[in-house]
């Protein structure tokens, strides 16, 4: 439909009051909030995605068009919140405990999230039991750290040790990333999985999840 | 002896093409329009919000030793361990562009502002090291005008938590130094505040003393390598 490919195309182009004009025009025309969702802001975020794989584009165009997926998605959240459309999956994340740098970890959280799925974002500095107590309250099946001294990187070990203790590492998966961290880490410490970057991210716990 | 550095913040700012190299945008990319305009925006926004401040103090070798030592957590074998013993001179450093540049960065991601938070977080960090690149020709000139060293010297700086010299290492810096004077602190997992901060160690010498073979074990984690070219433009 070419209101959809609009929709994706704006998106792509970074344009977020377009995208938003013509997200607007798809819910006032009734199309379906999840069809918008995943056939027009989805769709372009997935080309971007590939893109930026590709080298084809940079980091600033693919967070210009997470600003425009965003402004579409503002629209659509209450419908699809009404609707009970579920998203692909629900990811908690944050910067773990003794350390404030955040900016990796926000970009994870908006790839993610212009991938479909539902974050959320503990922000930095947290404590390994809040991990767990927010993956268990929102029922989400991922658990994101990211860390970027060497120092607090241990705080990975301690969240994953205390899923195990409690028999929950089966239920909720974790990924780390950051500058220190590295795929040898994550295998040392018993994470499931380790990414470079946002888009990888999405890569990465699309597998863990099964929905490769 | 402790000096505060008085930065002129023109000197601070990065060329654009650094910024989006940074950003993953390599030298002769064809970059269009809405990015420069990103660049010139965020180097405007650093300019207005960029507070730098910066110490360096003097020390003896046997004074960094003890600083070195730290909390007994460094790689055996360093570059920092072989060359400081044989430096004519030595300064312990620590610099900011200060906190409202972060606090603007963490504003523009509230509020889906992604691109430009990320376009300002890259200018900062290149800042920064301009701050330290600065600071060194700065205290290297000094010494020079001063007679203390040859006009043939060369300096180089090292950080804890680079080139095999643990993190805890900025215990025993901020001991020495003080940079709490200026604003800059150490938490207890040394994480400097504000974040876009550096510190550590300034060594002066003839060229021989500085050059190593980056091979060292933990050279294979170190993204920049930025020591390969500053060796390089020493010369043989």
């Amino acid at each position: 439909m070419d209101l959809l490919k609009n929709i994706a195309d704006s998106l792509q182009r970074g344009d977020d009051k377009k995208t938003a004009e013509l997200t607007s025009r798809a819910i006032d025309e009734s199309l379906s909030p999840k069809t918008i969702l995943d056939d027009g802001l989805i769709a372009g975020m997935t080309v971007i995605g590939r893109k930026f794989k590709a080298h084809e584009i940079f980091l600033p165009d693919v967070l210009l068009a997470a600003k425009a997926m965003y402004a579409g998605l503002d629209l659509l959240k209450p419908l699809l919140l009404k609707e009970k459309v579920p998203t692909v999956g629900k990811v908690v994340i944050g910067t773990v405990q003794g350390d404030m740098h955040d900016i990796g970890k926000n970009l994870v959280g908006i790839m993610l999230k212009g991938a479909g799925f539902e974050i959320i974002d503990l922000g930095h500095n947290v404590p390994p039991e809040k991990f767990i107590d927010t993956a268990l309250e929102s029922e989400a099946s991922v658990i994101g750290m990211s860390a970027l001294l060497t120092t607090t990187m241990p705080n990975m070990k301690k969240v994953i040790d205390i899923l195990k203790e409690r028999g929950l590492n089966d239920k909720i998966k974790t990924i780390i990333g950051g500058a220190p961290v590295s795929d040898d880490f994550a295998a040392e410490i018993g994470a499931d999985a380790y990414a470079f970057d946002g888009i990888n991210s999405i890569d990465k716990i699309k597998k863990l999840l099964g929905l490769d | 002896m402790k000096k505060i550095l008085e930065f002129d913040i023109e000197d601070l700012i990065p060329a654009p093409e650094n910024v989006l190299r940074s950003q993953g945008i390599p030298p002769g990319a064809e970059i269009p329009e809405k990015i420069s305009e990103l660049a010139d925006l965020a180097l405007e926004l650093f300019a207005e919000l960029c507070e730098p401040a910066g110490l360096i103090g003097d020390l003896s070798v046997s004074q960094f030793r003890e600083i070195y030592s730290g909390e007994g957590r460094n790689e055996i074998l360093t570059p920092v361990a072989k060359i400081f013993p044989l430096a004519d001179h030595l300064a312990l450093f620590a610099m900011t562009v200060g906190e409202p540049v972060g606090e603007r960065i963490a504003e523009l991601f509230d509020t889906n502002e992604f691109a430009l938070a990320s376009m300002l977080d890259t200018t900062a960090s290149e800042a920064t090291e301009l701050a330290g690149i600065y600071s060194e020709q700065a205290y290297l000139e000094d010494l020079i005008t001063a007679g203390d060293v040859s006009p043939e010297s060369f300096i180089m700086r090292y950080s804890p938590g680079y080139c095999g010299w643990h993190i805890s290492g900025q215990r025993k810096l901020f001991e020495y130094l003080e940079p709490e004077n200026i604003g800059i602190s150490l938490t207890n997992s040394y994480m400097m505040r504000p974040l876009k901060s550096i510190s550590g160690v300034m060594l002066v010498g003839p060229a021989n003393i500085h050059k190593f073979d980056i091979t060292y074990p933990f050279c294979d984690q170190c993204i920049d390598k930025g020591c390969r070219a500053r060796i390089r433009a020493m010369g043989n």
